[in-house]
């Protein structure tokens, strides 16, 4: 029997450790190209001050990456530590995507990652000018892999279930490859991680402007992160749109519990701005809503309707039943009745299986469940609506707020006037935290929002765990808890540190704290 | 392009030539942070021994993640049953490495000799642990995991922590340890000079005489005392997958069949011990790259020693034989290896192109002027 303890801990401990990783990550995506694009302007104008901009950041883009390469360690090891099951049922098409993860990317980006922070006196300009860009085309590579295998969790495209071995096993690779929702997660993460680089250089860049201090080196970069931030911004707004739209089509359960939409009303539906999520009554209360919006969202038209929660766990009802007989025919089957009609009985319904398997987490026996078991499956088949519609408000919040302050920074830099403007600058320097709040409700956002269900319609949570023992699974909780809250206080202490110092840190004797030193010996 | 049976066996080789990629790059940079707080005395020796290493490292790991990944997709089955069976021995493995991104890049960005000194011990445990800990793991391949499958293919495991160290086992972490500290000691004497040369190079010897002591007694133990497992009956390695449809018997005392049955594989322990032998010479006349080639030899031959050992097992049970998985019945469908596989035809050669540039571009001797000169660059 499985324990349900050691699920919840088991999620507990993934969904921790992803945030964490999470952390780190969007600042290297971002970091990467715009050191890459400082390194480009200092190769063509050959000015010192871009070289020290490119080893600065850089620096700081070294402490950061140092413990994204450490946690993204864990997230490897968790798929097999703590879900075997999910690592038996998907490897053959979750594994593909991570090992070509490793040899395309990872590789790259690892391998040159050396030669960036140490090959300045042993390459030419160009030759290091190419290590930068290729260290930023690795990083967003592993990236584009990753949110494949993710994209697939959320819509599992180009597989199908092999009762011989009783997994999903791989049909079409270009299904894998071109998943719609894969390939708009990708682009939306990428540019959420622009922006976290744009706003983590214009917000330390702001702070010295307000100081006044190596003035022409943070005006420079104050420039490049408005100009790089403002493009990041409106493509992470509108690709947001676009996974609207996505979801809208292939999850529209979590579209629904995302809108607190409990019912379905007739096209077009209307988009609830605000309003209190009420799971006991299966309400939204005091909703105000903004008429055709969702409609438009999620289908693109104005005469389509957006199913609401309450039909969609009726419907879901169905198909567990039909998963019950799946589950049926699959028992046969394994049992040794192998004839050819089973199996065509069985492959008319085994698209609905992982609904059967639903019932493993209230009955062992699944063709035998209740009806109450049915309708508590069926109610279960949604995500908790409270904080998704919770998260996805603070998520689009951020974005909005991200958005004014770029404009604003954008608009100045080209009037040249933002280094007189003290109220631009302690926005900037105030809204560091922003992209970090609007990553971590993202990922909430779409990784709760597929539950219950660790692959989307095939595989429940419940079923995907290791068979562990709950002291297991609190031992490395605690664990990794005391671990990284170790390492982000050092983490955090280092970045203030060189934050403050700012390019004095560098020792090249052009920079404030050296050079008063220098004017007072 | 290739058939079922065929790709099966691509993937067994290449899994081998992950690993035995891993334990040539990830392993000297293992070794040689498990050496260096015994051959730096100051300051400026450890961060010589870690610059060494400084614009590698996180390229070589890669090794391993890459390794962990092809495991992962070319064998599910093994990836989930290895993790989550040998849970905490997992974890310690991934404590450990959990040192050494941070170690590096944080260690010499402060002036302060606590700070420096906690990191050293950091990066010790960062190299040392993961290449014991791999060993230990080796070692219980050969002893078998207490583990069964149930009817839907679910794993559960029967043991504890505490069962992996058997004293078979605690020698294979012996054998491993020895064997990458061997190999950060010749890697660190082709890059240093003066005193911490000479002592990198005892240590190095050091470590080459406990690995040819450990790898010989290891093998007569097998010899002796551990009986291997054999597939028997009509097993077909194109068949369907189900690792609970064959038979698996006790009978293969030592794990020696496969040499028997291919005398041409007596050459992984010959280059074993060819290599360690190299090493050894080789340190004494101070031939740097001669030893670090036969530190690597070593490693390939070892490797190559377990491997052809153990096929076609990958993952053998010691409570129920038929639950054992091979390299045969719990691997990925024909479509998945079959995309892997072109996939590693185009990547390997770029990934060897470009890393043999990086090296090239880095290479040379560090001194204590290499340290002084750049004190606020390096790590």
């Amino acid at each position: 029997m499985i324990s349900e303890a050691v699920v919840d801990l088991s999620r507990l401990q993934f969904a921790m450790t992803a945030l964490y990783h999470f952390l780190f990550v969007p600042l290297t995506l971002g970091m990467t190209f715009i050191l890459a694009i400082m390194e480009s302007v200092y190769v063509m104008t050959g000015k010192q001050v871009y070289k020290d901009m490119v080893k600065f950041w850089g620096k700081l883009f070294g402490i950061n990456f140092a413990l994204g390469v450490t946690t993204g360690l864990t997230m490897e090891f968790q798929f097999g530590t703590n879900w075997a099951y999910y690592s038996h049922y998907v490897g053959d098409i979750f594994g593909a995507p991570l090992a070509i993860e490793g040899l395309m990317a990872f590789m790259l980006e690892s391998t040159f990652i050396g030669l960036f922070f140490f090959g300045w006196d042993r390459l030419t300009k160009l030759q290091h000018l190419t290590v930068t860009w290729l260290v930023a085309l690795g990083s967003n590579l592993s990236a584009l892999w990753i949110l494949v295998a993710n994209g697939w969790m959320q819509h599992p495209v180009g597989a199908e279930f092999n009762f011989e071995t009783m997994r999903m096993e791989l049909v079409d690779f270009g299904a894998l490859i071109f998943n719609p929702v894969a390939q708009v997660k990708f682009v939306h993460t990428v540019a959420s991680g622009y922006v976290t680089g744009a706003i983590f250089v214009l917000a330390i860049s702001s702070y010295y402007l307000l100081k006044k201090r190596d003035l022409g080196f943070a005006r420079r970069s104050f420039a490049i992160a408005a100009g790089f931030g403002m493009a990041s911004v409106l493509a992470v707004i509108l690709l947001g749109d676009e996974s609207g739209y996505e979801v809208g089509e292939v999850q529209r359960v979590k579209l629904a519990a995302i809108e607190s939409e409990w019912e379905t009303h007739p096209a077009p539906a209307s988009f609830t701005l605000f309003g209190f999520p009420n799971e006991e009554e299966q309400r939204t209360d005091f909703a105000i809503k903004i008429p055709f919006a969702l409609g438009l969202i999620a289908t693109r038209s104005i005469d389509e309707k957006v199913m609401g929660l309450k039909d969609l766990i009726a419907e879901n009802e169905g198909r567990i039943r039909q998963g019950m007989i799946a589950y049926g025919l699959l028992e046969k089957i394994r049992a040794g009745d192998k004839s050819v009609q089973t199996i065509a009985e069985f492959n008319k319904v085994k698209v609905d299986l992982g609904y059967g398997l639903l019932l493993k987490k209230y009955t062992p026996a699944v063709v035998d469940a209740t009806e109450e078991q049915i309708k508590q499956a069926a109610k279960d088949t949604i995500p908790h609506v409270a904080s998704l519609f919770w998260t996805f408000r603070i998520m689009v919040v951020c974005g909005l707020l991200m958005l004014g302050l770029f404009a604003c920074a954008f608009y100045f830099t080209l009037k040249n006037t933002y280094e007189s403007k003290p109220w631009l600058l302690k926005w900037a320097l105030y809204s560091l935290p922003l992209p970090w709040i609007a990553t971590q409700t993202g990922w909430f956002v779409a990784e709760h929002g597929r539950q219950p269900w660790t692959v989307g319609e095939v595989l429940p949570t419940y079923l995907s765990a290791s068979s562990l023992s709950t002291a297991d699974v609190w031992g490395s909780l605690i664990a990794l808890i005391g671990f990284y809250t170790v390492l982000l206080v050092i983490e955090m202490y280092l970045m203030i540190r060189f934050s403050r110092l700012g390019p004095s840190s560098l020792h090249t004797g052009r920079y404030h704290f050296e050079r008063d030193a220098a004017a007072t010996h | 392009m290739f058939d079922y049976e065929t790709l099966k066996i691509i993937w067994w080789v290449l899994v081998g030539v992950l690993l035995i990629g891993l334990a040539l790059t990830d392993g000297f940079d293992m070794g040689a942070m498990a050496l260096m707080p015994f051959v730096g005395k100051t300051d400026n020796e450890r961060r010589i021994t870690i610059n060494t290493i400084a614009p590698h490292w996180d390229g070589n790991q890669v090794w391993l993640i890459t390794a962990g990944g092809a495991f992962f997709a070319a064998w599910p089955m093994v990836y989930a049953a290895a993790f989550s069976g040998m849970y905490w021995a997992l974890l310690l493995v991934l404590f450990g490495l959990f040192f050494r991104p941070v170690g590096f890049d944080y260690r010499s960005k402060i002036e302060n000799r606590t700070w420096r000194n906690a990191w050293d011990w950091a990066l010790f445990v960062g190299g040392a642990l993961p290449a014991l800990l791999f060993g230990v793991a080796f070692g219980n391949l050969f002893l078998g995991l207490p583990f069964r499958l149930d009817e839907t293919l679910r794993m559960h495991y029967e043991g504890s922590f505490f069962g992996l160290l058997h004293p078979f086992a605690l020698l294979g972490g012996v054998v491993s340890l020895s064997m990458l500290c061997a190999h950060g000691g010749t890697w660190l004497m082709l890059r240093t000079e003066g005193e911490l040369y000479e002592r990198c190079r005892n240590a190095a010897r050091l470590c080459t005489l406990v690995f040819l002591g450990s790898f010989v007694l290891a093998g007569l133990w097998l010899i002796v005392g551990i009986d291997g497992l054999s597939l028997v009956g009509n097993f077909d390695p194109d068949a369907v997958l189900n690792p609970l449809v064959k038979e698996v018997v006790q009978d293969n005392s030592g794990w020696l069949a496969n040499y028997a049955r291919y005398p041409i594989t007596i050459l992984a322990p010959l280059a074993g011990i060819a290599g360690g032998v190299l090493a050894l010479r080789s340190t004494q006349s101070g031939k740097s790259l001669q030893a670090f080639l036969g530190t690597s030899l070593a490693i390939v031959g070892a490797i190559c020693t377990a491997g052809f050992a153990l096929f076609p097992f990958v993952f053998p049970s010691s409570i129920d034989l038929t639950s054992s998985m091979t390299m045969w019945d719990a691997v990925s469908s024909e479509k998945s290896l079959g995309v892997m596989t072109i996939a590693a035809i185009i990547w390997l050669p770029i990934i060897f192109a470009y890393t043999y540039w990086c090296y090239s571009r880095m290479w040379g001797t560090l001194t204590n002027k290499t340290i002084e000169d750049n004190s606020h660059g390096l790590y």
